[in-house]
C-alpha cells in the first residue's frame, strides 16, 4: 500500500540542539499512529515540518510518494496535512463557524452559508458534537478541540496530526475523541497522535512510531506490543513505571479550609463554598474538569486570591499543629513573614512561579530574596541552592546562569519544584506539577511528593490524569462547578466514579 | 488528496533563529552594519550633492572631535541625554512606559529657577544648592508620582498619562517664563549680574559638574538594577505581575517607588540644565531630549554603559550632520538623511543578532 506520508532522512536543528536527526518514518492512509517519546525527542518537531511550521535542514516528505516541500501551513492544507497544536490557534470572540472561516482563501466567493452547511456535514458524518454558533470564549477546552479537528476536516484535511490531545481531557471526554477518531479512520483518514501516555497509545492506535532524543528507535504494531517494549523503546532501558505509595502514618491536621468562597475577575463565583482539611503525611488530591475552581482554591490558600466574608483557611503552624493562624486576609508576604512554611507550585509555571528570563539563580531568588543584609541583594546562597537543585533532580541545563526559558518543559518544572521543597514547607500545594511533562520526569516528581508526605508534609496535588491520582493520592477531593462534589477514598474509587463526580453534583455532599 | 499541487522548490530566503551569539559575533554584526552605513551614505551623498563622500565623513568626524572645545560640548549634550536614559532605565525594566520625561525634567527646572531667582539672593549658597536639589527632585518626583499612583490604583494607561503631564509641564513652564520675562523681549539668563545659584567653574566651564554628576548617577543606577533588592524587585514585576505577586512582592508599591526615582533623576536633569548648562529656562529647555532618551535606554537595554555608547553614537551622528549642513551649505534634512542611513542600518543590525538568513540551495552545508 502506498504511503500517506514518508519522511526521509529528516534533520532539524536548532542552534546546537539537534531536534531531529536522520529520522525516516512513514504515515499509511487510514491509519492511527501513535508517536510516542518523551519530552524533548522530537516529536512535535517532526510533526511541526509536516504541517509546515517549520523547515526542514535536510531530508526529503513525500506525500502521496511524490516528493514535496512544504513551506507554510497552506502548503500543508493544500497537500491534506493539518495539526491541532497543543495550544489552540482560535480567535476567541469569533464563533465556531466564524473560525472555520478565518483564512480559507479557495478563490471563490465568501459564502458563510455554503461554510456552515460543509461544517455541519462535517459533524454529522463524524459524530461531532460542536454548535457553529457558539463562541470560543464559553467553550470548554474539549470542544475548542472539537473546533479545531473540524476545522481541518473542512479544510479537506487526509492526514490530521494532534498534539497531546487528551492532556486536557476527562475519560469522559477521551473516550468520545476516541471514538470520533477511530470513525475518521473508518473513513480512510489518517490520524498521527503524539502522546507520551502509554495507556492511549495502548487503547487506541493501530502501530507506533518511537522516537527518542530526537532519533527514530523503531515503528512496532500496537498489538504485538506491551507497554513494557514500548517503554524499554522510549528509554532505552527498562524503568519501572510503579508509584510506591506508603500508608499514610502520623496524621496531623495542617490546614482547616471551611465555607470559602473566592469571586473571579468577572464577578463569578468560582470557589463555592468548599470546605476540607488538609493533613500531614498524605497526599490528598483534588480532581476536577479543568477550570472548576482548583487555581483560585489553591491561590486562595497561597494568599493571591480575595476570599469572600465567611471564608475561613486556618493553617496549623508548630511541630504539633498546635499553632493556629488564619490565612484569609493575609497577602503572600504576610503570610511569609507570619512563619508558614507553605510552598506553592502554580499552574503557570513561567507566568506564575518562575521568571523566563530570569537563570535559576535569580529564580531561587525569588522568595528569598528579602533575607540577607539590606539594599544589595544576596546571591550567595541562592547559587548554592541552584547548585543543590541542579544537581539533585538532574536540571539539564547548560549553566545556572542560562534562563530558564530556554530549558525544556521537564527542567523548567524540576527548578519550580526543586526550589519549592528547598524551602522545607509544611504545606506543599501543586497545580498541574506534570502537565507536559515526560514519564521520567513525572516520576521524578512523583517521588518528590512521596518523599515529602513522608516527611510530614502537607502535599495537595491538583492533577488531570486520573490513573496517575489513583496511584498517587490518599484521599482526592473531587470539584465540580466550584463545590467539592465529595472526598474519596483513592485505594478503593474508580476512575469512572470520580469521572462521574467531576460532571455531575452528587447529594452526600462532602463526607470524608 | 491534490497530490498536482506539489510543491518542488525551498523557500529562497528563510530565516533561522541564532542561539548562544557570542560577543564577538555581535561586535562583528554591527561592525559590518556600521560599515555597510557608510557605503549606502558614499552612495547618497555621490548622488544627490556630487561631494567626495570621504571628506564629507570627515567633515563630520570634525563635528565632535575638531577642536577640545567641541569635543566638550558634545559630553555637555551626551550627558543631558544620558541623565534622561539613566531616569528612565528603572521604569523601563518594570515595563512602565514613562513617555513623560520631557515633563519631569521641565518641572524640575521650573522649580530650579524660581528659587534661584526669588530666594537665592536671601540664603547662603551651599543651602541654595541643597534647596534647589531638593525640591527640583520633589517636582520631578511628583510628575512621576501622579500617573504611577493612577495606575496603580485605578489601572489607567501610563503611556497616554505621562504622555499628557509633558504638555501640563510645557504649558507652566510657558506661563512663568511670561510671568519671569515680564516686559523684556527675552528671559536671558536668570541672576545675570549676581551669578547666585549658578554651578562654580570647573575646569573652565560649569556644565562639567553635569558632567561629573551623570557619570555618578551611571555607576548608581547601574549598581541598583543589577544588584539590589529594588532592582529585583522591578525586574520581576516588568516580567509578571503575576510572578511578583507570587513571589510577595507588592506590585503597586513598586511601581510607584520606582516611577518616583524615575520621575526625581528628571527633576535633578533639570536642575542640572539650569545651574550648569543654560542658567535660563524656556519650554525647549529639555529640548526633546526626553523623547530621544527613551530610543538610547531600549537601546542599551536599560544597561547605563551601553547608554553612554549611545548616547555617545546619537550626540555625534547629531554634530556631525550640523556640521556637515554648515561646511557644505546643504541644508539639513540632506545632513538628516545621512544620519537616519546610519541609524537604520545599526536598528536592523540588532535584527542580524538574532537571526541569520538561510539561502535556497546552502541548507545542507549551514548544518554545524
Amino acid at each position: 500500500m502506498e504511503n500517506a506520508i514518508e519522511c526521509r532522512h529528516i534533520t532539524k536543528v536548532f542552534g546546537k540542539i539537534v531536534a531531529n536527526k536522520d529520522v525516516s518514518m512513514d504515515i499509511r492512509h487510514g491509519e492511527i499512529l501513535s508517536l510516542l517519546g518523551e519530552n524533548g525527542s522530537g516529536k512535535t518537531t517532526l510533526m511541526n515540518m509536516i504541517s509546515g511550521i517549520y523547515f526542514p535542514d535536510s531530508g526529503e516528505i513525500l506525500v502521496n510518494g511524490k516528493p514535496v516541500e512544504i513551506r507554510d501551513p497552506g502548503d500543508a492544507y493544500k497537500l491534506g496535512i493539518a495539526m491541532v497544536h497543543q495550544h489552540f490557534k482560535l480567535i476567541d470572540v469569533f464563533t465556531a463557524l466564524e473560525n472555520i472561516a478565518l483564512g480559507l482563501n479557495d478563490g471563490k466567493k465568501f459564502d458563510l452559508k455554503k461554510i456552515r452547511e460543509g461544517a455541519q456535514k462535517i459533524c454529522d458524518r463524524y459524530d461531532f458534537d460542536l454548535d457553529l454558533n457558539q463562541k470560543v470564549y464559553e467553550m470548554s477546552v474539549s470542544q475548542k478541540q472539537t473546533l479545531e479537528i473540524v476545522k481541518a476536516l473542512y479544510r479537506g484535511a487526509d492526514v490530521l496530526i494532534l498534539d497531546e490531545p487528551t492532556a486536557v481531557l476527562t475519560p469522559q471526554e477521551s473516550d468520545k475523541l476516541f471514538d470520533v477518531i477511530r470513525n475518521m479512520r473508518e473513513d480512510g483518514k489518517s490520524v498521527v497522535i503524539i502522546t507520551h501516555k502509554l495507556s492511549e497509545v495502548m487503547e487506541i492506535s493501530d502501530r507506533v512510531t518511537i522516537l527518542r532524543q530526537g532519533e527514530y528507535v523503531g515503528t512496532v504494531v500496537t498489538k504485538e506490543a506491551s507497554e513494557a517494549i514500548l517503554t524499554e523503546m522510549m528509554f532505552g532501558q527498562k524503568i519501572d513505571l510503579e508509584i510506591d505509595r506508603s500508608e499514610p502514618k502520623d496524621l496531623v491536621r495542617r490546614l482547616e479550609i471551611r465555607h470559602l468562597i473566592v469571586h473571579n475577575k468577572e464577578g463569578r463565583r468560582v470557589v463555592n463554598d468548599v470546605s476540607f482539611d488538609a493533613f500531614g503525611g498524605e497526599i490528598l488530591g483534588i480532581a476536577g474538569i479543568s477550570g472548576n475552581g482548583q487555581k483560585e482554591l489553591l491561590e486562595a490558600v497561597a494568599g493571591l486570591q480575595h476570599c469572600k466574608a465567611g471564608s475561613n483557611i486556618t493553617f496549623y503552624s508548630g511541630e504539633k499543629a498546635d499553632w493556629p493562624i488564619q490565612l484569609v486576609g493575609k497577602s503572600a508576604r504576610e503570610i511569609r513573614q507570619a512563619g508558614i512554611h507553605l510552598a506553592f507550585v502554580p499552574e503557570d509555571r513561567l507566568g506564575m512561579g518562575l521568571v523566563g528570563s530570569m537563570d535559576m539563580v535569580q529564580n531561587m531568588m525569588l522568595k528569598s530574596y528579602t533575607k540577607g543584609a539590606p539594599v544589595i541583594a544576596d546571591r550567595k546562597a541562592p547559587k548554592a541552592l541552584a547548585e543543590v537543585v541542579k544537581d539533585r533532580l538532574h536540571v539539564k541545563t547548560p549553566s545556572i546562569n542560562t534562563p530558564v526559558s530556554q530549558l525544556s518543559g521537564g527542567n523548567v518544572q524540576k527548578v519550580l519544584v526543586g526550589r519549592e521543597i528547598a524551602s522545607s514547607p509544611t504545606v506543599l500545594m501543586t497545580a498541574y506539577a506534570v502537565r507536559g511533562l515526560d514519564v521520567n520526569t513525572s516520576y521524578t516528581i512523583y517521588n518528590l511528593l512521596n518523599e515529602q508526605k513522608e516527611k510530614g508534609v502537607a502535599v495537595i496535588y491538583v492533577g488531570e490524569d486520573l490513573d496517575t491520582m489513583l496511584a498517587l493520592c490518599d484521599r482526592i477531593l473531587v470539584l465540580c462547578g466550584g463545590r467539592v462534589n465529595g472526598i474519596v477514598d483513592a485505594r478503593s474509587v474508580t476512575k469512572e466514579e470520580i469521572g462521574l463526580r467531576m460532571t455531575k453534583m452528587q447529594d452526600e455532599g462532602g463526607n470524608k | 488528496m491534490s497530490a498536482a499541487n506539489t510543491v518542488v522548490k525551498q523557500p529562497l530566503v528563510r530565516m533561522v533563529k541564532r542561539v548562544g551569539v557570542s560577543g564577538r559575533t555581535k561586535v562583528m554584526v554591527r561592525v559590518i552594519a556600521i560599515l555597510l552605513a557608510l557605503v549606502a551614505d558614499a552612495v547618497f551623498i555621490f548622488g544627490v550633492t556630487g561631494l567626495n563622500p570621504v571628506a564629507v565623513y570627515g567633515v563630520m568626524f570634525q563635528g565632535t572631535f575638531m577642536t577640545p572645545i567641541r569635543f566638550s560640548w558634545a559630553m555637555r549634550d551626551l550627558v543631558t541625554l544620558l541623565a534622561i536614559g539613566i531616569a528612565l532605565a528603572p521604569a523601563f525594566q518594570m515595563r512602565f512606559w514613562n513617555i513623560g520625561a520631557e515633563g519631569q525634567v521641565l518641572v524640575g527646572a521650573l522649580v530650579t529657577a524660581i528659587i534661584m531667582v526669588f530666594v537665592g539672593a536671601s540664603i547662603p549658597t551651599p543651602l541654595l544648592f541643597v534647596l534647589m536639589a531638593v525640591c527640583s527632585i520633589a517636582a520631578g518626583a511628583v510628575w512621576g508620582f501622579i500617573p504611577a499612583f493612577f495606575k496603580a490604583k485605578w489601572g489607567t494607561n501610563e503611556t497616554l498619562f505621562t504622555l499628557m503631564m509633558n504638555y501640563v509641564a510645557i504649558q507652566i513652564m510657558a506661563a512663568v517664563t511670561n510671568i519671569l520675562r515680564g516686559k523684556a523681549s527675552s528671559l536671558g539668563k536668570l541672576n545675570m549680574s549676581s551669578q547666585v545659584g549658578w554651578f562654580p567653574q570647573l575646569f573652565g566651564q560649569r556644565y562639567n559638574w553635569n558632567i561629573i554628576i551623570v557619570f555618578v548617577l551611571m555607576v548608581l543606577m547601574f549598581i541598583y538594577l543589577r544588584y539590589t533588592k529594588h532592582g529585583y524587585e522591578i525586574r520581576v514585576v516588568g516580567e509578571s505581575e503575576n510572578t511578583a505577586r507570587y513571589a510577595g512582592i507588592n506590585v503597586k508599591l513598586v511601581t510607584i517607588r520606582t516611577m518616583v526615582l524615575s520621575g526625581a533623576i528628571c527633576g535633578l536633569t533639570g536642575l542640572l540644565l539650569v545651574c550648569g548648562r543654560d542658567q535660563t529656562i524656556a519650554t525647549t529647555t529639555a529640548g526633546g531630549n526626553g523623547f530621544t532618551a527613551i530610543i538610547v535606554a531600549w537601546l542599551a537595554k536599560f544597561n547605563t554603559f551601553y547608554m553612554f555608547l549611545i548616547s555617545f553614537l546619537l550626540i555625534f551622528l547629531q554634530k556631525g550632520a550640523a556640521e556637515i549642513a554648515s561646511a557644505y551649505n546643504l541644508n539639513d534634512y540632506a545632513s538628516d538623511i545621512i544620519t537616519g542611513i546610519i541609524l537604520f542600518f545599526i536598528l536592523g543590525s540588532e535584527f542580524f543578532i538574532q537571526f541569520r538568513l538561510v539561502f535556497r540551495g546552502a541548507g545542507a552545508k549551514e548544518v554545524k
